[in-house]
């Protein structure tokens, strides 16, 4: 029996059965897509075609496309990979820290936003990939393979090659956790469906029946990936922060870096849920699922992690005065006040004043501030990167190497190939595969609904 | 009467009910065969007798292979096989093991307890399940009790104590493999 306080807020509004959880989430599925979901897929195809041009150039033509030059050989792509990464964290956060937590809100959003997950990481991948310039011969510098200098090995002793290990193991358990997840969904739609499928669905579904047996494994399953991914989550931006703190770069030699990164990551990742979340809900017809209840407490995450991210930032400036170095403290006044003064202020005004606007319940709890504050963030926390890459590289130790970066169109075209391929994605998924989880959805539907209060 | 291929089946509409029922149906002497839900249910497996899941251990196990295969890996390369001075390290520089030790003992882990949890579920594309009921996937709980292994009851008797433990529906089902 579970004793649920009645001041909650119903997780699921509108007197849903269990019956009514089945038919509303796979009705998507099931059905033709509507004109508004072939409209936004043709959209996201489109610029994924138009991004493939800069790729394919890129890929022709050498890096040399990009906008680097001999002072700033880190820029866009990395900023765009560490962008990427970022927004994967909340996917994790949500369906590994909450369940550990015994967070039940999880329920309704956890698959989307893990999904959200598989192709951040995706489109973040691409980044470093691209950047060694000859990929198909990149497993020999990426991988330990046996070659024939010797066997001359990785490094590693190089930030670099551990985020090789990290992000593809995150990319892999991720991938692993969310199916396990998908799989008594897809047995919901199989036994739904009829003809071809039903035959799809039934391989998707790995033979599924419900035995109590399976749920008790299933949930053991469930409760130690959860346990595996809350530590690789927090591992992950870590050592991403580390391929710039383990360096001797003033503006990234500082050991705030990890649990800034990873402050910063669930907070742009937050923004990416509620961004994705709010057009799935409308357009699926969802409201029922994810309620405002579920915005408000997203919005509340916001608050928080912006917080951090904005302490952080004035941690950062104070530690470079304290500290007593030259360098470092000019590398901050160089980044408020230099020539990349605006992309500072950005950030600044993006990542540190706008979220603190959800203090204010009326704010938090509209759909359009959010859905335009959720945008906000992610411009805020792609500047964050663009901040600490380029101003820490564009002042060389050496004036004579001064330089400054100017993107080129290739630079552009790459990263809107990765925007191309991440909304073509997750809208393949929104149609193809059930968008909330309707198994656990059902398990907190007895104690949690609009109904079981009443 | 072939053990495994004919069952009664009691339909539940409700986890408390069903709770209730697995516990008075197991007390007057039937054994049930399986109960099949729409979603996980807690303590469903306490109620039936089931043995802890040890997969955790499995998980350990795993885990602990992939930080020896790590460490492994890691020493054998740069201390043994080729060493080189990187910015003036030792060649076994532990703590720059770390990261990658870590990562494959996540990695192992979890891909080794999914893949025996896949194995002992016999969870596989080409899997052909027994579907007892197409409801239980929707929104019904689904209690079967085999007849042979029950053989000693009577086939209505059996019915008789799943109606009265408040099973909405009482069905015969047959498999012929």
């Amino acid at each position: 029996m579970q004793v649920t306080s009645s001041v909650r807020q119903p997780l699921v509004t509108g007197g849903k059965t269990y019956h009514d959880v089945t038919h509303d989430v796979s009705r998507q599925v099931e059905g033709k897509p509507s004109l508004a979901w072939f409209l936004a897929f043709l959209t996201a195809a489109g610029v994924l075609a138009l991004g493939a041009i800069a790729l394919v150039a890129t890929l022709w033509e050498g890096i040399g496309m990009w906008g680097l030059n001999k002072t700033i050989g880190w820029a866009w792509d990395i900023t765009n990979f560490v962008w990427w990464v970022g927004i994967g964290h909340a996917g994790t956060l949500i369906s590994a820290v909450l369940l550990l937590f015994r967070q039940k809100w999880r329920t309704s959003i956890n698959r989307a936003a893990e999904a959200m997950t598989i192709f951040a990481v995706i489109c973040a991948a691409m980044f470093p990939v691209i950047h060694m310039g000859r990929p198909w011969i990149g497993a020999y510098w990426a991988l330990p393979l046996p070659n024939t200098f010797g066997s001359l090995w990785v490094n590693f002793n190089s930030p670099l090659l551990w985020d090789v290990f990290a992000i593809s193991t995150y990319f892999s358990v991720s991938l692993v956790f969310w199916y396990i997840g998908l799989i008594p969904d897809f047995a919901t739609i199989r036994d739904r469906a009829t003809g071809l499928r039903k035959t799809i669905y039934g391989a998707l579904s790995f033979g599924w029946d419900g035995a109590a047996k399976t749920w008790m494994r299933y949930e053991s399953v469930s409760l130690i990936l959860a346990g595996l991914a809350t530590p690789l989550v927090l591992s992950v931006h870590t050592i991403v922060s580390f391929d710039f703190a383990t360096s001797v770069i003033p503006g990234w030699h500082t050991t705030i870096f990890p649990p800034y990164f990873v402050a910063g990551a669930i907070f742009s990742g937050f923004a990416m849920v509620l961004t994705l979340m709010i057009i799935t809900r409308k357009v699926f017809k969802l409201e029922d699922y994810i309620t405002m209840g579920h915005i408000e407490l997203m919005n509340i995450v916001i608050i928080i992690t912006g917080s951090i991210v904005g302490i952080a930032y004035i941690t950062e400036f104070f530690i470079a005065w304290y500290s007593g170095v030259e360098a470092e403290q000019y590398a901050f006044i160089n980044r408020a006040t230099g020539p990349y003064w605006w992309a500072y202020w950005s950030m600044m005004t993006c990542n540190v004043i706008s979220p603190q606007l959800f203090w204010i319940k009326k704010i938090r709890t509209s759909i359009v501030a959010t859905f335009i504050l959720s945008l906000v963030v992610n411009i805020g926390m792609w500047f964050e990167r663009f901040v600490i890459i380029v101003t820490s590289l564009h002042r060389d130790f050496l004036p004579s190497s001064w330089a400054m970066f100017y993107p080129t169109w290739a630079d552009i075209g790459v990263y809107l190939f990765t925007f191309g391929l991440f909304f073509t994605l997750f809208f393949l998924f929104a149609k193809f595969f059930p968008v909330i989880n309707m198994a656990e959805v059902k398990s907190v539907l007895k104690s949690s609904s609009e109904k079981a209060a009443n | 009467m072939e053990r495994d291929t004919h069952f009664v089946l009691g339909v539940f509409e409700d986890e408390d009910v069903l709770m209730n029922a697995v516990k008075q149906v197991r007390s007057s002497g039937v054994k049930i065969h399986e109960v099949y839900s729409p979603y996980p249910v807690h303590g469903l497996e306490h109620a039936l007798g089931y043995k802890r899941s040890r997969l955790p251990i499995a998980a350990f196990l795993f885990g602990l292979l992939g930080t020896s295969l790590a460490l492994t890996m890691q020493f054998y390369m740069m201390k043994f096989d080729w060493p080189m001075i990187i910015g003036g390290k030792d060649f076994a520089a532990f703590p720059d093991f770390i990261p990658v030790s870590f990562e494959m003992t996540v990695l192992l882990a979890a891909f080794g307890m999914v893949g025996v949890f896949m194995v002992s579920s016999n969870l596989k594309p080409w899997a052909q399940p027994r579907i007892f009921d197409l409801r239980i996937t929707d929104d019904k709980h689904v209690m079967a009790v085999d007849l042979a292994v029950n053989s000693g009851m009577g086939e209505e008797k059996i019915k008789e104590i799943l109606a009265s433990s408040g099973a909405s529906e009482v069905n015969n089902k047959s498999f012929d493999e």
